[in-house]
């Protein structure tokens, strides 16, 4: 397994938010977590992230073989986990070319590589707006076309993305879910694909746009069922959420 | 000599000579040593000065190559050793002393826009050249209709234990003309404390651009006491850069620019950088005296290692239709550490427009932890974050001297 979540139990500002979480993601894998707003989707995304208001209270999160409930952020990342957040915050005076100099490890005195050049190009940011402090008055489509950009630069093993498709309009959409589907080898023939991935949506829209292995849904800080997206995706379009709660109730 | 008799300069200075500045520390001025005037011989190249001297000063934006310069001077202590007037038809660079021998009407433009008797700095400088004649600091001048985009580099260098270094500056961009100054401050690397005192009077005449960027860097004990005025006349803008990043015992200035011409307008852009128990305390005032005159203030402050920063902007509107906007932003590293800003905007006039915005705080954690999501280390995120803050973007210089400009704050904010 890439991923092994056993047994998580997190508190955030004192409240216990997530309970009794397990769950696994193998090599090539791409899962999805489906649930309501205020489920606790995110707060599982940033834990797994190992963000330090989010407090692991019991169980472990297993990275490639290794323990990494208590290491930093940025440890995590360095070891192979890449993200894409809802809502980033935005810095003044760095930007979008500085970080991606530092994610694709280029040295800060150089140009930004060709490569990078051509990514950001595809992902529609003209030269000019890479100078541009990042998120700071970024529309809700730029700041995901920038988060993915990133991604692209890091290309980690596995990669999580929080609401990918929230906010961005339906051409965005087709894009970012093609840039995901690279970040995800998904232009490869299922069995040899490396890359694994997290893809964290309460609308499932982007599921229309990138295939997935298996679906889990959270509600209320606890999975109540996973499965096969297509079919869990079918039920809570016809049912609601209330579905998987009898769902889980039927477990 | 006779007018600043007639205008009782020096009797004004004698009076002031105990007064107090209204802010800042008070510094015993007698604990300096007051430097005999020429006491080091001229030298013939900036590339004579030796390796050390030729480092120090880049780091405050002199280049003893004089590469992109249109004229440099240079003052060690109370010796002004070498001036380069020779480099542009558009601007003249001389020692204040010289300029007075050359030009009978500079004498109007002598403490007219700084009194001398504002506090006991400026007394001590007046009184000074009362016993010295005034032959401290440089005359900077842009002929009328001339457009010299090079800057002219000034620098004030204080290479003697304990010494008081006195300067007079006065700077005048005749009619239509666009003038750019660099000027740089530092003490020699063995120097442990000093005191610097440096009187700047500047003059925009109707038309005229004056873009100065000064950067300070001083030792860890030395007292730094700038005295700054600037005059505006019709339709001319006055840009003002100053950056400070490294450590000082204590520090205050409040250039002020008067603002009596119509359509005239000053702006203010700092960066100050707190470290190791430095008291930096630097204001902008700008009157805003005529119509359709703008003033704008902008200050970036970081303070750490215990330092105290005191970051004040002051616009004052006194007739209609003028313009002002102050912006103060500050960050606080660490808990004894302190940042106090002191926003002013005075109106005693109806039918003008002022605003003001000012916000100080520490570092936010949803940076820090955006930056180590990417592998950043959360130190590594937390300077880059400080650098960002920091390095604001210049506004009003010409291209050539933009990316100059760009670089020297790069590398002062490096260090941070
Ligand atoms: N930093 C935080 N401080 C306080 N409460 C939080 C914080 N993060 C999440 N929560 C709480 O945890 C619950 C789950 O939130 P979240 O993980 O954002 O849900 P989702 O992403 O599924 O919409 C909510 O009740 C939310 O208010
Ligand atoms: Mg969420």
């Amino acid at each position: 397994m890439l991923l092994e979540i056993e047994n998580l139990a997190v508190e955030v500002a004192g409240k216990k938010v997530l309970k009794n979480i397990n769950l696994s993601i193998g090599e090539g894998e791409t899962h999805v977590l489906l649930g309501p707003n205020g489920a606790g989707k995110s707060t599982l995304f940033l834990t797994i992230l190992g963000f330090p208001q989010y407090k692991v209270v019991q169980g472990s999160i297993k990275f490639k073989g290794q323990d990494i409930t208590e290491l930093t952020t940025a440890e995590r990342v360095q070891l192979g986990i890449g993200v894409s957040f809802q809502t980033p915050p935005s810095i003044r005076g760095v930007s979008v070319r500085d970080l991606l100099k530092i994610e694709s490890h280029q040295d800060m005195d150089e140009d930004l590589n060709p490569r990078m050049k051509e990514l950001a190009d595809q992902l529609k940011f003209s030269d000019e707006f890479l100078d541009r402090d990042v998120n700071y008055g970024f529309s809700g489509g730029e700041v995901k076309r920038s988060e993915i950009l990133q991604l692209l630069a890091q290309m980690p093993d596995f990669t999580m993305f929080d609401e990918p498709d929230s906010g961005v309009d339906i051409e965005n959409v087709e894009l970012i879910a093609s840039e995901i589907g690279t970040l995800l080898d998904k232009d490869k023939p299922q069995g040899s694909r490396k890359r694994s991935g997290l893809l964290i949506t309460h609308l499932g829209y982007i599921l229309n746009f990138v295939s997935a292995d298996k679906a889990h849904v959270l509600i209320d800080g606890v999975i109540s069922c996973s499965g096969n997206p297509t079919e869990i995706l079918e039920d809570i379009r016809k049912n609601g959420f209330n579905g998987c709660v009898e769902c889980a109730q039927c477990l | 000599m006779d007018v600043l008799s007639v205008r009782n300069v020096y009797e004004d200075a004698e009076r002031a000579k105990d007064k107090k500045a209204p802010i800042g520390a008070d510094v015993t001025i007698e604990n300096f040593t007051d430097e005999t005037l020429n006491a080091i011989d001229m030298i013939d190249d900036l590339d004579d000065l030796n390796r050390q001297t030729k480092k120090d000063l880049l780091k405050v934006g002199v280049d003893t190559d004089e590469k992109n310069r249109s004229g440099s001077f240079l003052q060690v202590d109370q010796s002004n050793i070498f001036t380069n007037n020779a480099m542009s038809n558009s601007v003249e660079v001389m020692n204040i002393g010289v300029a007075l021998d050359k030009y009978k009407w500079l004498e109007d433009y002598i403490w007219n826009v700084v009194k001398p008797d504002a506090d006991k700095y400026t007394a001590k400088t007046a009184l000074r050249e009362q016993k010295d004649g005034i032959n401290s600091g440089y005359f900077v001048r842009s002929l009328p209709g001339t457009r010299e985009v090079m800057p002219v580099q000034a620098c004030m260098f204080i290479g003697e234990e304990g010494i008081m270094q006195t300067a007079h500056n006065v700077i005048i961009a005749e009619e239509n003309s666009e003038l750019h100054l660099i000027t740089g401050c530092a003490t020699g690397d063995d120097i442990s404390s000093a005191m610097h005192v440096g009187v700047s009077e500047m003059y925009l005449k109707p038309g005229a651009k004056i873009t100065f960027t000064m950067v300070h860097n001083w030792a860890e004990q030395v007292e730094v006491r700038p005295r700054t005025g600037v005059k505006l006349m019709d339709n001319s803008t006055y840009i003002n850069n100053y950056i400070l990043t490294s450590p000082v015992s204590t520090l205050q200035s409040y250039p002020t620019a008067y603002c009596d011409g119509e359509n005239s307008r000053a702006i203010f852009q700092s960066i100050q950088g707190g470290k190791k128990d430095s008291i930096i305390d630097v204001g902008s005032r700008v009157l805003l005296n005529a119509k359709g005159a703008r003033g704008e203030v902008i200050s970036r402050a970081v303070s750490q290692d215990e330092s105290k920063i005191y970051s004040r902007g002051h616009l004052a509107g006194t007739v209609p239709e003028v313009k002002g906007h102050l912006e103060c932003h500050g960050l606080v590293l660490d808990d004894d550490s302190f940042i106090y800003a002191v926003p002013e905007l005075e109106a005693s006039s109806a039918n003008l427009e002022m605003s003001h915005e000012a916000a100080v705080g520490k570092i936010s954690e949803d940076e820090i932890n955006y930056l180590t999501s990417r592998g950043i280390s959360e130190e590594d995120a937390e300077s880059m974050i400080v650098r960002g803050f920091l390095n604001m973007d210049i506004t009003g210089l010409p291209d050539e001297l933009a990316e100059q400009t760009q670089n020297m704050i790069d590398m002062s904010v490096e260090g941070m």
